[in-house]
């Protein structure tokens, strides 16, 4: 009877999840889903500990209050720059989780485990270790604690290949082995997973962070929902496959994004390409500036309608500040002002849209590629903050470049484009940007912060 | 639990949430991955019932460091996502 009760209350909690993230497809309701998931959640949490009848040991509580209070205090403090790193942590603490669920039963219980449980208990703990190395490395190249750029060991393809076969067959051995013999075999499998996470997380590079965070958020639900199989929980294994759901299809969007397949983000093969003899920062950059000041004012007087192109230089050079000034000053004399957001702009998926909303920039403003795209032909001017790569109109059909074929924005449409770039240095993709060389085209490097205060100047004289 | 019914039950709720989740525009996905990157620390679940049951100490201890891991997940996770929901206005 209790069972059957428990059954039909999870069925409830795994709607309201649902609902929850359903409500989150727009941004009036997404705060209230999200409220919803974390009460479903809690709920969900007090069912497990009334029907198992342990709601008053205190060492679940104990680790229930010191986890609670470390996550509200990494939650409370991190930057919205640093939302992809805190992402990735949680993924791989959740992942972690599971795999010593799956490590505990197997040291508990392993001799009256079923097959399919001993199977699952194997898989979870690959899984889960794999999310929680791979997720620690992933945060870490984020925060920039470790270099950003794909590190390729030697024999690199040869080592994570060997740890794979390395995993299965002790997986494999564990299975038929006797209890305690089984818990060795666990434990060896769950380290060689922790390094077959390094292995694949410190190969992908900086700019590909969208794609391996997806992957591993992914990871993450896939881990719980085995370990639900293990332990025969519902809601573990409804809730983890949502989970999972949600982070391939993140996955699958920021692939296509990028136009880049996974096997190929996961090799890292674009520590192979190598950018042409050419040099880069040609000369002809320097164009007649002085003589055409006065124009520069008048596009800025006729201007009606602007488009602004944010790349994670943006975010870089802390000028979220400074384009809101920018947003404000012409939304206040009437000018259209539209944000063009490419899918991979930032360093996890809606990245940039955060950024944004951090100052306050309405998000129907906010445009994705396909929207806006079509848009630039008719925009006065194109502001492009911090970003190179997504503005290339050429860096997408130079083969061999991690993204070749990737869709890009097309700002070379706009009547006058204007870049506010660090420098001229081509950006990922290692192809030197054409688009700096058009006659329509104004460069101006440095800091964003700095060169937009500039144009907020420019913009006060030309429109007093 | 019947395997193969949690199996069913593993296809069901991967494809409801894949259909709903196709919904979310991409203004929201970085809500939204921290969001069901939350509702991942549903793996609590399984760390609660398993550290009550462990009768070795060694594997309290794991249970322990599972439950604390996966809280950090589940309020971690759904108060930074909070925050960032709350920014978006129109």
């Amino acid at each position: 009877m209790e069972r059957t009760i428990y059954i039909a209350v999870s069925i409830v909690l795994c709607a309201l999840v649902l609902l929850g993230i359903r409500w989150m497809s727009s941004p009036r309701t997404a705060v209230r889903g999200n409220r919803l998931s974390a009460v479903s959640m809690l709920a969900a949490v007090l069912l497990v500990l009334w029907t198992e009848k342990i709601i008053s040991l205190p060492l679940l509580w104990a680790g229930i209050v010191i986890g609670g209070a470390i996550g509200y205090y990494l939650a409370v403090r991190a930057t919205m720059l640093q939302m992809p790193q805190m992402v990735a942590l949680l993924n791989g603490l959740g992942g972690g989780a599971s795999a010593l669920v799956a490590l505990i039963e197997i040291v508990e219980k392993y001799a009256a485990m079923a097959p399919f449980n001993r199977v699952s208990s194997q898989l979870a703990l690959i899984v889960g270790g794999v999310t929680l190395s791979g997720s620690i490395v992933a945060a870490l190249k984020l925060d920039r604690r470790i270099a950003q750029r794909p590190v390729v060991l030697r024999g690199h393809s040869f080592l994570a290949g060997g740890s794979i076969a390395l995993m299965l067959a002790l997986a494999a051995a564990a299975l038929f082995a006797g209890n305690s013999p089984a818990t060795a075999f666990s434990v060896a499998v769950v380290l060689v997973a922790l390094i077959y996470g390094i292995l694949m997380a410190i190969r992908v590079g900086g700019a590909d962070m969208p794609i391996t965070i997806s992957l591993l958020n992914s990871f993450s639900g896939l881990a719980g929902a085995i370990c639900g199989f293990t332990i025969e929980e519902p809601l573990l294994v409804a809730v983890g496959a949502i989970v999972g759901a949600s982070g391939l299809i993140l996955t699958q969007i920021m692939c296509r994004a990028m136009n880049r397949s996974l096997a190929h983000v996961l090799s890292g093969s674009i520590a192979a390409y190598q950018p042409g003899a050419g040099e880069a920062a040609p000369e002809s950059e320097e164009k007649p500036e002085t003589g055409e000041e006065i124009s520069y004012k008048q596009i800025l007087a006729q201007a009606r309608k602007v488009i602004i192109v944010p790349g994670y230089g943006m975010a870089l050079a802390q000028a979220q500040g400074k384009v809101k000034e920018l947003f404000d000053f012409w939304e206040a004399r009437g000018v259209e002002v539209k944000f063009a957001i490419h899918p991979v702009a930032g360093r996890m998926p809606g990245h940039m849209n955060v950024l944004l909303a951090e100052v306050d920039i309405p998000y129907d403003r906010l445009c994705e590629m396909e929207q806006i795209n079509p848009e630039f032909a008719t925009a006065d001017l194109a502001v492009v903050v911090g970003a190179c790569d997504v503005v290339n109109p050429a860096a997408n059909t130079v083969e061999g470049t991690p993204i070749y074929g990737m869709p890009v924005l097309k700002v070379e449409e706009a009547k006058h484009v204007f870049v506010y770039n660090l420098d001229l240095k081509p950006g990922y993709s290692g192809v030197d940007n054409p688009l700096y060389k058009m006659k329509h085209v104004r460069l101006c490097l440095g800091d964003a912060k700095e060169t937009l205060a500039g144009l907020l100047e420019e913009l006060a004289e030309a429109l007093a | 639990m019947n395997p193969l019914l949690l199996i069913a039950l593993f296809v069901l709720a991967a494809v409801l949430g894949y259909r709903i989740i196709r919904e979310v525009p991409s203004l929201l996905h970085t809500p939204l991955m921290s969001g069901t990157n939350a509702i991942s620390g549903v793996t609590i679940l399984g760390s609660l019932v398993a550290t009550a049951a462990a009768a070795a100490s060694g594997s309290r201890l794991l249970g322990f460091i599972a439950i604390v891991m996966a809280s950090i997940n589940l309020v971690g996770g759904f108060v930074v996502t909070d925050r960032m929901l709350k920014m978006f206005k129109q």
